[in-house]
């Protein structure tokens, strides 16, 4: 209701934000009820993920056509641009917890599981494990029979560093799409956001390919013990944001080939773009301490 | 629904009225008062399952409760009071009044505050309900330790989702207040100019940003090791439950000062209002703040003091914990200077303040010795603790909250409470929460356990007396709501300044404080 042209946009009250909540709620509930065998619970899922679709498309369509209607000055902008950083920083943070995790098994845990005597006296520790209980670690990318006796870890050099290379490279070019959008080259813009989205989705394929050769050959899986559960919630979280950011950058490309966005005036172009360079930032994390070490 | 309308921003063209108002509502006086609502409401929910917790131990043996229903009953306690009571409230505040006291028209983002609040109801609908599956709700204690909530029944799943929505929503309400205070101030507030209410709560909201995530991390490796046969916290596969601890520490601590910077913030808006004085040490309190939140982060492990640490972590954590008192022992020099010299009067906000200075001090005190590594040997895990916690949070943060809202309740809604029954409230209050709390340092040092529903009997005069106390507390909150709804109903007109010598542009604008202030920005001088 900020009225005078110029001033701070305050908008109208909105719905969407209720709707958010019942789709949230709506989809939790259904994934609780799904985990303890409740029959409703697959549907409520589709149906809560549905509402939270819904409120997505709503709720950022109108943000959308309040910017293209020109109602943000540059304050409004500058306010999105923060949030969005300390959005982002806030995810820094919940990689923290799993990395933290990594470290401290690797460690600590482990190293004293296999000090004591009490409980496991022939356990080793070492790295990889999957616990005095678990399989035996064999040499990376190494085939197994048994999976119950044993696993397999997947080596660095392989699809791995590809992947690295592929999301640094997508950090490359979605900068050059900046610079082409900055100069108002648009034809460039597209071009360079289309390998971006390219390059993010072929890594997306690759990480599917060594997630069911691990499940279907390596005999490594979430139950894998520690390392088991640190590598796939490291590398599926991950996937996941590399997801959620590929999902954002071709928004953002299909508003670029309609035309939206200025030389001066491109948030929405700008947050994807830092969004992709944190998903690429916690991959560089991940290939050194997931896959190198 | 406000959405293509939303471009040609008419003048409260096609609001909705009543309920949908609510709901709706992007106006950042509205979405306090839900919060404060919500946070009043939640804190007699908890406050009646404590009184559960007090009946059953009024007595040795077992008479009211099954053990289980009592685990459940501490469990949620202490989930409804943190998560739906303190830190809904705080915010509550910081909607009300950081806008108004840094000269913004609104919060930074405003639909984005909205759904802030509107997540809460039904994570707390999600948390409640649980207690009615089969099972029963959570009893593992709010700390949700491995292994024990690994065990638990699904009622745990709906405390975990109901964690990650408080955490959605306590993760947007900290950006928007972080971005509010950066983006939104009026020309000439500089930060250094702030009120120290909305320094601490810059503080308080980046704390928030960092450590809800780590919460969010750790119950979701609950999660998958309860379902998804990971083995973060199972020994067999390598896991640790004491990681566990580590990881919700790392939040739990900083949590604590969550809950506890914002008050500070309130009692120091009030304490220079009545003693007709600046606040004095401005400049230290800020850095004070600072440091401890930057302490927050290197001390979590004096939770896990007996877990079995090595003693170079023992000895660590023993330090830097004892480090905190330092900032923390500059704030409450800084508010008893405050008042020295100062023309004192003692209206009901002025003496909340005093009181959470004084009883604040106490729990400082008691959590000193806690950090004592040899020392916390003997006291984990016991009263002593309980005793620790309920000065720095209830004598702590829920008093402030409440000498704050006597404080603003004039603002907010126009109209003077209603004085006699404020000091009433403040007496019977403070004299209870003593009556309640003090004993238990007592239990705690002749070793009565926490968290179990049956003593020894050598225990019993002090439980006696306690559970007393506690009756007499919840009991006279109820004046305290009764206040608050008269205050609201009607009552003596307030003046725009309402107090004597009240500092800060809150009080530039009328009372009750219209539906939009500072539209164009005040002038700072
Ligand atoms: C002077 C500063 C403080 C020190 C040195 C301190 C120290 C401690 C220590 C060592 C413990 C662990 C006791 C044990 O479990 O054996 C503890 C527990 C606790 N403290 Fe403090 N504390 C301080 C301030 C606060 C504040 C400001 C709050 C909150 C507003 C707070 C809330 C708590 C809570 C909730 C627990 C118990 C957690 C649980 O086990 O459920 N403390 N404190
Ligand atoms: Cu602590």
């Amino acid at each position: 209701m900020s009225s005078a042209p110029g001033s701070y946009y305050v908008p109208n009250p909105s719905a969407w934000p209720i709707i958010g909540s019942i789709g949230l709620f709506t989809l939790l509930l259904g994934f609780m009820l799904f985990l303890n065998e409740g029959a409703a619970g697959t549907w409520l899922m589709i149906v809560g993920a549905g509402i939270v679709a819904l409120m997505m498309f709503g709720w950022f369509g109108t943000v959308i056509s309040e910017s293209e209607g020109g109602l943000y000055n540059d304050h409004v902008d500058m306010s999105f641009r923060m949030s969005m950083l300390w959005f982002i920083f806030s995810e820094v943070m919940f990689f923290a917890a799993f990395f933290g995790a990594l470290f401290y098994t690797r460690t600590l845990a482990v190293p004293w599981l296999a000090d004591t005597d009490l409980l496991w006296p022939n356990y080793e520790g070492g790295w990889p494990t999957a616990g005095p209980k678990g399989p035996l670690p064999i040499d990376a990318d190494t085939a197994v029979s048994d999976p119950a006796a044993q696993f397999s870890t997947i080596g660095p050099w392989g699809i791995p560093v590809l992947n690295t290379f592929l999301l640094l490279a997508s950090s490359v070019t979605v900068t050059i799409a900046h610079h082409a959008l900055k100069h108002n080259a648009r034809g460039n813009l597209i071009l360079w956001l289309g390998v971006t989205l390219v390059l993010g989705f072929v890594f997306l394929y690759f990480q599917a390919v060594e997630y069911s050769h691990a499940y279907g050959e390596l005999g490594l899986t979430l139950g894998t013990g520690v390392y088991g559960a640190t590598f796939f919630m490291l590398t599926g979280f991950h996937g996941l944001h590399v997801t959620i950011g590929a999902i954002m950058l071709t928004v953002v490309w299909l508003r670029c080939l309609r035309g939206h966005f200025k030389p001066e005036n491109h948030f929405a172009f700008e947050a994807s773009a830092w969004y992709w360079h944190f998903v690429d930032t916690v991959w560089v994390g991940l290939f050194v301490f997931v896959y190198v070490f | 629904m406000a959405t293509a309308e939303a471009a040609h921003h008419d003048e409260h063209h096609g609001h909705p009225t009543g309920i949908l108002r609510w709901i709706t509502t992007t106006n950042h006086k509205d979405i306090g008062t839900l919060y404060l609502c919500f946070s009043l409401t939640m804190f007699l929910v908890g406050g009646l399952m404590a009184l559960v917790i007090r009946a059953e131990l009024f007595q040795p043996g077992l008479q009211v409760v099954d053990p289980h229903f009592f685990n459940q009953m501490t469990t949620m306690h202490a989930l409804v009071m943190i998560f739906g009571a303190v830190m809904p409230g705080f915010v509550g505040f910081a909607n009300w009044m950081i806008p108004m006291m840094i000269g913004a028209p609104d919060m930074a983002l405003p639909r984005l505050n909205n759904w802030s609040f509107w997540i809460l109801p039904f994570a707390f609908t999600m948390l409640l309900a649980s207690l009615f599956t089969a099972g029963g709700g959570p009893a593992s204690g709010w700390t949700l330790y491995a292994p024990l909530s690994i065990q638990g029944g699904m009622s745990v799943d709906m405390t975990i989702f109901a964690i990650h929505m408080m955490g959605v929503s306590s993760i947007l309400g900290a950006i928007n207040v972080i971005v509010t205070i950066f983006n939104m101030r009026a020309p000439g507030m500089a930060l250094m100019k702030l009120p120290l209410f909305v320094w601490t709560w810059l503080i308080t909201a980046f704390l928030l940003i960092a450590v809800m995530p780590v919460l969010a991390g750790a119950v979701t490796m609950l999660l998958t090791d309860r379902h998804f046969d990971t083995a973060f916290f199972n020994p067999a596969g390598g896991g640790d439950p004491v990681m566990f601890q580590h990881i919700f520490w790392f939040f739990g601590h900083p949590e604590v000062y969550i809950l506890i910077l914002p008050a500070f913030g309130i009692i120091s808006e009030i304490i220079p209002t009545f003693s007709r004085k600046p606040l004095f040490g401005y400049t230290t309190m800020v850095l004070a703040t600072a440091g401890i939140a930057f302490l927050s982060f290197i001390v979590w492990a004096h939770h896990m003091f007996t877990v079995g640490m090595p003693l170079a972590g023992e000895l660590f954590f023993m330090y830097s914990t004892m480090l905190i008192a330092v900032p923390t022992g500059v704030k409450v020099f800084n508010w008893v200077s405050t008042m020295w010299r100062g023309s004192l009067t003692f209206e009901t906000p002025m003496l909340f303040a005093l009181a959470v200075v004084f009883l604040f001090t106490i729990g400082g005190f008691s959590g000193l010795m806690l950090a004592i590594t040899p020392a916390d040997f003997q006291y984990h895990d016991t009263y002593f603790v309980v005793a620790h916690f309920h000065y720095v949070l209830f004598s702590g943060s829920v008093m402030a909250m409440m000498g704050g809202a006597y404080y603003w309740l004039p603002k907010w809604t126009g109209h003077m409470y209603d004085e006699r029954l404020g000091k009433i409230h403040f007496w019977t209050n403070t004299i209870f929460f003593n009556i309640t709390f003090f004993p238990q340092h007592f239990l705690g040092l002749a070793g009565m356990p926490r968290r179990i529903p049956d003593y020894a009997l050598q225990f019993t005069e002090f439980n006696v007396i306690s559970s007393m106390g506690a009756f007499g507390l919840g009991l006279s909150q109820l004046i305290f709501v009764y206040v608050v709804i008269k205050c609201v109903r009607g009552g003596k007109k307030a003046s725009d300044k309402v107090w004597d010598q009240p500092r800060g542009l809150e009080w530039t604008v009328p009372s009750p404080a219209p539906h939009h202030t500072f539209d164009t920005p005040p002038k700072i001088a």
